[in-house]
């Protein structure tokens, strides 16, 4: 019964990882503005570093234009690809504040979902060769408690602080 | 003043070679009296280190309080109307300054841990000839790369340039000494275990005084990195406290190394586990510190943080190299006296769930290193920069931040070598439906409440990030209160205590867990704070006397507009009335000041805060008519994060605490009377 309920527990728990990976990767939702979403996919160039929409540097010489261009180009009715496409022609690829899923720039997109993979791996591997790893004996030939000894003082700690 | 200070940075200097030369040939040498007293001589020498450190200091900041000019560093960052406080602050408002305030904050950490040497004398000694050559390097570079005093070139001018405009806030006296004696103290932990790797340190001891060490230095990085959060959200007016930036990056990944060092090197002490990891981790804090200081510093990442570009990134770099080498080569040598002591019994388990944190916070400073670095490395490979900001950031850090609060919840409820799945029930259950129900709460109450509620997770991805960290935070809650209300029933139990003073002492027991408790319960604050940006509203309008804007709940009058002037600076205002329901509820003054020493302007923007919602007010300018444009932000729950930094603090504090031993009950048996002796006995 209990190998039935950790193998239930276990392919619960693969199918809510597996649910939230795709709730969280798939970009779920429309923004309520075009405009403020794809502002805030711009970065302002006058070199203070800030989002588009975040320019606050007084006196900009940038982000006013930039902001009146991007209204423009939301009004007509471009798509997103093309209002970044016609920012990058003009501003150069360091306008958009994230790098695109072409080319190389996909590298920096890879990386962090392939550390996740295999970090996970390589724990449960990990985890599983310590757990196969022979029990090993203390200086003076002590092994720690281990079994119904356990067991048993456990359920007395479970008893005396359950809620 | 220059002089004196000079010399006192070459005596520094002079002392820290002495310091590492006669400790190294007194821990090479034979073990007898005369090598004893010449490593006696070094731990003095590293000893008075600080003295000459703090001389000049001194000297730079006196040479600023009497205007120096004829120093080119306190022409550069000071002028003579600059208030006090942040004539002081001159001694880490530029580069040269602030590696003179690294060395100094390095010689104090020095100063400590060499006069407590009594701990252990032979662990110390390693650590402080480590700690010598870390400090051999600063006071080199200070010295010979990048010296404070040195004097102007050309002819004396009557008034410094002054400090730059936005780094006069009060902030700036308390921001950087925070964030050093958080970088700076992560050497002394490095010294530690390296020292232990070297000499195959028998036991634990060594990880129990650098746990404490590195508790130190993470409260001083948290507050550090939280002050210069809550400076940029109030002084830069773009209401915002974490842009991404490659300096911010700097501090954040050390700190979330510290954080998973801080919680494997549990598993050490308790299970004799993860040595080995330990140690590297330990080594990565040290090395991402630099790493910090050497991005900042070099040029090589474009920053508006960043110091001016300088020569000094080369140094950086072979410290870097050399640090790297000495521990891999001490690693590799001696890995065999870190073998551990227990083998892993389940996956389900408090130590399983260890690994896992620490991977998940390594997998954060690894998405977190990688953004910061990777424009170079398109720069290198396609020959063209990108930039890497805020949406890369959030879409690769916050699922991988979410996991980690579920493992903040789960954690301390799974118990050591093996947990069953009924004790995963039991302990889960009711938490889960509670945590579910205050999340079908806010999303299913009226929009019109404000702040978060009425949340649609379906609506938009940030949304949904923010309904599972209000999820996983009630569960993180939940967790912590049971943990405080369990041990305190126990002891109410048997002493017959009220709960509360049950829970009081139970704390003072074991101040390390329980501080601890408070310390994740802080971090759920914080997290709330941050749950909260999904919702941030903007709008910007010319205003008009009389003009009105609406955001959010608020409807805005401007009521005036004016200017104002003084030695030091220029200011343009105006004083907007704010109405909720038809009532005034306050009176706000966004400011546009001009400095005129460096003949720059910034924005001073006005916050109202709300346990709420925050209000906040920018003055971006004036129309062709005079009338100022005035930008408004509705920004839910921002002041949890605040609170959520001090509950940490005080979380960590309290963890510092000695724990207070058990009451000891001991029987005493009752004294049997004799029976009075008979005739014959």
């Amino acid at each position: 019964m209990t190998a039935n309920s950790n193998t239930t527990l276990r392919r619960a728990l693969h199918c809510a990882l597996l649910c939230l990976a795709v709730f969280i990767f798939a970009g779920a939702g429309d923004p309520a503005s075009r405009f403020t979403e794809i502002g805030h996919q711009l970065m302002c160039i006058c070199g203070c570093g800030q989002i588009l929409l975040e320019c606050n540097h007084v006196g900009c010489p940038s982000s006013d234009n930039m902001r009146n261009e991007l209204m423009a180009a939301v009004t007509r009715g471009d798509s997103d690809s093309l209002v970044q496409q016609a920012f990058v022609q003009k501003y150069g690829p360091t306008v958009l504040a994230a790098p695109t899923t072409a080319g190389f720039d996909r590298a920096a997109w890879i990386l962090p979902i392939v550390a996740l993979l295999l970090g996970f791996g390589i724990v449960i591997l990990v985890v599983r060769a310590w757990r196969n790893r022979p029990e090993p004996v203390l200086a003076d030939g002590v092994r720690p408690a281990a079994g119904a000894d356990l067991d048993k003082f456990r359920e007395r700690a479970r008893q005396e602080t359950d809620l | 003043m220059a002089v004196i200070g000079d010399f006192a940075l070459l005596l520094a200097l002079a002392l820290s070679v002495y310091s590492f030369a006669a400790g190294l040939l007194a821990l090479l040498s034979p073990d007898d009296s005369s090598w004893a007293r010449i490593g006696e001589t070094a731990r003095r020498a590293g000893v008075v280190i600080f003295g000459a450190v703090l001389l000049a200091a001194i000297a730079l900041v006196a040479s600023a309080f009497r205007d120096d000019f004829s120093i080119a560093y306190i022409f550069h960052h000071s002028n003579r109307d600059l208030p006090g406080p942040y004539k002081f602050a001159v001694l880490w408002s530029g580069q040269e300054g602030s590696l003179l305030f690294w060395a100094l904050l390095l010689s104090g950490y020095g100063f400590v841990l060499r006069l407590r040497y009594k701990t252990d004398p032979r662990l110390f000694a390693y650590a402080s000839v480590i700690l010598a050559g870390v400090q051999v390097f600063f006071l080199s570079l200070v010295y010979f790369a990048a010296n404070p005093f040195g004097l102007i070139q050309g002819p004396l001018r009557a008034d410094g340039s002054g400090l730059n405009p936005l780094l006069q806030y009060p902030e700036m006296v308390i921001h950087p000494p925070m964030l050093y004696l958080g970088y700076v103290g992560f050497t002394i932990p490095f010294a530690f275990a390296l020292g232990a790797l070297i000499m195959k340190y028998p036991g634990e001891k060594w990880i129990h005084i650098t746990r404490r060490w590195t508790m130190v230095t993470w409260g001083f990085l948290t507050c550090g990195i939280f002050l210069g959060s809550h400076w940029a959200y109030s002084v830069l007016g773009w209401g915002g406290y974490w842009g991404w930036d490659p300096v911010e990056n700097a501090s954040l990944m050390p700190w979330l190394v510290g954080t998973a060092f801080l919680h494997s090197v549990m598993m050490q002490e308790k299970r004799g586990m993860l040595k080995v990891w330990n140690m590297w981790l330990v080594f990565a804090t040290f090395w991402l510190a630099i790493l910090g200081t050497f991005l900042t510093r070099s040029g090589i990442i474009s920053s508006v943080h960043a110091f001016a570009q300088s020569s000094i990134g080369t140094w950086f770099a072979w410290f870097l190299a050399v640090s790297f080498a000495v521990f891999v080569f001490f690693f590799v040598k001696n890995k065999n006296s870190l073998r551990s002591e227990h083998k892993l019994e389940a996956l389900v388990s408090r130590e399983s769930s260890f690994l896992f944190n620490n991977l998940l916070f390594l997998l954060l400073t690894l998405d977190v290193l990688w953004g910061t670095w990777f424009p170079k490395i398109s720069e290198l490979v396609q020959g063209n920069k990108v930039t890497v900001g805020a949406p890369f950031y959030n879409r690769v850090a916050i699922p991988v931040a979410l996991l980690l609060l579920l493992l903040t919840a789960v954690g301390p409820l799974l118990a050591w070598r093996k947990t069953s799945f009924e004790s995963l029930k039991r302990n889960f259950l009711w938490p889960t439906i509670g945590a579910l129900a205050v999340v079908l709460f806010v999303m299913f109450t009226p929009a019109g409440w404000g702040s978060i509620f009425g949340l649609r997770p379906w609506h938009d991805i940030s949304y949904f990030y923010s309904l599972m960290t209000i999820f996983l935070s009630v569960l993180v809650t939940f967790t912590v209160a049971s943990e405080f209300y369990r041990g305190g029933r126990v002891i109410s139990e048997k002493t017959r205590q009220g709960m509360f003073a049950s829970m009081v002492q139970l704390t003072h027991r074991n101040t390390r867990r329980y501080g601890g408790y408070i310390v994740h319960f802080g971090v759920v604050l914080a997290m709330i704070g941050f749950s909260g940006a999904a919702l941030n509203q903007d709008k910007e309008s010319e205003m008009g006397y009389g003009d009105h804007m609406q955001i959010g709940n608020y409807d805005l009058v401007c009521r005036s507009f004016t200017q104002d002037d003084n030695p030091n600076q220029g200011s343009e205002w105006a004083l907007i009335d704010v109405y909720q329901n038809g009532e005034k509820i306050d009176t706000m003054t966004p400011q546009r000041i001009f400095y005129k020493a460096s003949q720059q302007a910034s924005t001073k923007p006005d916050i109202r805060q709300t346990f709420k919602e925050d209000l906040y007010l920018v003055y971006e300018g004036q129309n062709d008519k005079g009338q100022p444009i005035i930008k408004a932000h509705v920004n839910p729950m921002v002041i949890w994060i605040w609170i959520g930094a001090w509950v940490m603090v005080l979380g960590t504090l309290l963890a510092l605490v000695e724990p207070a031993p058990a009451p000891v009950t001991v029987r005493v048996p009752k004294l049997v009377e004799r029976a009075a002796p008979v005739a014959g006995d």
